[in-house]
């Protein structure tokens, strides 16, 4: 149990983020009725709305959320590119995506206003975890689409760091710039720092000649026992931090210097834990799959938006005077979604992308490891009568193409293992096609 | 003139190869020739027989895919040079070995090589007004 916080317990908005229980219930009643009377204008919530025979009247107390529809993922499908859009087309500053289980992304908006707002809720956790406006920070997310690259850029410059926009791979670039620009922060995934580990100490470059001391990582699931490999490879101290795309991207929650658990932004967030089947709540510290409704989002509020992600909360004090409450690691997910070098990933979109190549969908396997820093994939498929050729050319050929084709539909690279028909095993009912050998589900501390 | 062949993929593993011979032997056909083609994981088996349709049935009832393909047999002087004079007389033909093998047999003073072509009919004709032999299935069993 930590006593004292690693770094300097430091606020960025200190009056919001330290807001008595009771003004934060307050704040928080008032921005959802202000949300549910925004979205009662876009399609899918008009019709849930009529169906469940609710509107922004109907919410007297927070309690009252549990009147309001749920969103899911295929529900922001449904409504492809732009159904949740609550304010005018115009208004909308910036667009973002994130994978689905078919190859087309969902896309996500925000106004002025909104990048405004998650420019503070990464500042939150950046500030939180030590960064500062002297520090020059190397940014190792892809920009693009993906939240995670923009997201941690502009909440850098929000406090007055200096950024070095690396974007996402290239490790022997990423080194060249850690060496020679000496930034004291570093932001990517955690397992791409230990690829960055593995990579120094195979150039003989000593991590203390480096001037890094701080690392956020998001992302992915990582544990504590990866934590420590990081902080005594590298000598620095690493901060876990929350967000999906969905909702925002990174700056739904974070840790602060205590690292009990993230602090979820309660102010811009309504979190509740449910259990998936019954979607009933679950008590606090158990638990369940996480469910968040946006409070402050204007052109994109979603309510009661179900992640999929198992993690639990804890409203007991936290010593650094942050009043909201903190959630555990995401220690696994209700659905079959994997999360592979940072990239979601559905089997889903792996079975839509041989059927492409295959025409019928070939029995398969996907092995998931971890045999150094980084994620491996393995993609076995069994021989069928329409990939195979008595050519070998033709056959390489064809795992060239498998393998391309996921990387299209999927945007991950893979291994093509190709097995003999009819042995991999068969499954009665749902088929488990997914093996994963990683061992990422860590609660953490709470 | 074609020769009907049976390939079958396999994966590089102790006894698989076993295994599709073991077959082949429990339904009572022979293998008159051979070959192996292969990668650090997977390979081909390509399987000339005297009944190739007895062959995939059993081959097939057993689970495996097989593919058939049309190859030319053709014979070989077995001198220095001989082999060039064959390539000359295909490639001057305009056509393209996918993959070629040995047969087993020698027949007289030539060698018997299995040929994959792009276009089989086209590569039968050049050979065959190049005066080389070009074996039909009945002859090519009988050379072993």
């Amino acid at each position: 149990m930590t006593t004292a916080p690693v770094v300097e317990n430091a606020h960025w908005q200190r009056e919001i983020e330290c807001l008595p229980p009771d003004a934060l219930r307050a704040l928080q009643l008032a921005r959802l009725r202000e949300t549910v009377a925004r979205v009662a204008q876009t399609p899918f919530y008009r019709e849930a709305f009529a169906r469940l025979g609710v509107s922004a009247d109907a919410i007297r107390t927070l309690a009252d959320i549990r009147r309001l529809p749920f969103t899911a993922k295929d529900d922001l499908r449904a409504h492809y590119p732009d159904g949740f859009l609550a304010v005018p087309r115009s208004q909308a500053a910036r667009w973002h995506g994130s994978s689905g289980t078919t190859g087309k992304p969902t896309f996500v908006a925000y106004t002025r206003n909104d990048l405004a707002v998650w420019a503070d809720l990464c500042a939150r956790f950046l500030v939180a975890g030590g960064i500062r406006a002297c520090h020059t920070v190397q940014v190792a997310f892809g920009y693009g689409l993906f939240t995670g690259g923009f997201g941690l850029h502009y909440g850098l410059e929000r406090v007055g760091a200096a950024v070095i926009p690396v974007s996402s791979g290239n490790t022997e670039r990423q080194i060249t710039v850690l060496r020679d620009m000496r930034p004291e922060g570093l932001i990517c995934t955690p397992s791409y720092a230990l690829k960055l580990m593995e990579t120094l100490a195979q150039q003989g470059v000593a991590p203390g000649s480096l001037a890094l001391r701080l690392a956020h990582f998001g992302g992915e699931p990582w544990t504590e026992d990866m934590r420590r490999r990081i902080e005594d490879g590298l000598g620095i101290l690493c901060f876990n931090n929350y967000g999906l795309s969905e909702i925002q991207g990174p700056g739904v929650s974070g840790e602060c210097g205590y690292r009990l658990g993230m602090h979820v932004y309660e102010d811009c967030f309504l979190v509740e834990v449910v259990n998936p089947e019954t979607l009933e709540p679950v008590p606090d510290g158990e638990p369940g799959e996480l469910v968040f409704t946006t409070l402050a989002r204007e052109a994109f509020p979603i309510l009661r938006y179900r992640t999929r992600d198992i993690a639990a909360i804890t409203r007991k004090p936290c010593p650094c005077g942050r009043t909201s409450c903190r959630m555990s690691r995401v220690t696994g997910r209700t659905d079959d979604m994997l999360v592979i070098r940072g990239v979601n990933v559905y089997p889903s979109q792996i079975e839509e992308a041989l059927l492409r190549v295959d025409g019928t969908a070939p029995h398969y396997r996907i092995e998931v490891t971890r045999p150094g820093a980084l994620d491996a994939v393995t993609v076995h498929v069994e021989m069928s009568a329409a990939l195979f050729s008595d050519s070998m050319a033709r056959l390489q050929e064809t795992r060239r193409r498998l393998a391309h084709a996921i990387q299209s539909v999927a945007g991950i690279g893979v291994a093509i293992n190709l097995v003999e028909p009819q042995t991999l095993e068969r499954f009665e009912g749902k088929a488990r096609r997914v093996v994963d050998r990683r061992n990422l589900s860590d609660p953490g501390t709470l | 003139m074609k020769i009907n062949q049976i390939s079958l993929f396999l994966e590089n593993k102790p006894g698989h190869l076993n295994a599709i011979c073991r077959t082949l032997a429990d339904s009572g056909i022979n293998i008159v020739t051979l070959s192996l083609a292969d990668t650090q994981q997977f390979g081909i088996v390509r399987l000339i027989v005297e009944d190739w349709k007895k062959a995939k049935a059993a081959l097939e009832k057993a689970g495996y895919v097989v593919n058939v393909r049309e190859v030319v047999a053709a014979t070989v002087s077995d001198t220095p040079g001989g082999m060039a004079e064959i390539l000359d007389v295909v490639s001057a033909a305009g056509v393209n070995i996918e993959y070629m093998y040995a047969f087993t047999a020698r027949r007289g003073d030539s060698a018997v090589l299995i040929f994959r072509f792009d276009k089989p009919d086209a590569a039968i004709a050049a050979l065959q007004a190049a005066g080389r032999d070009v074996l039909p299935s009945v002859e090519l069993f009988k050379t072993r």
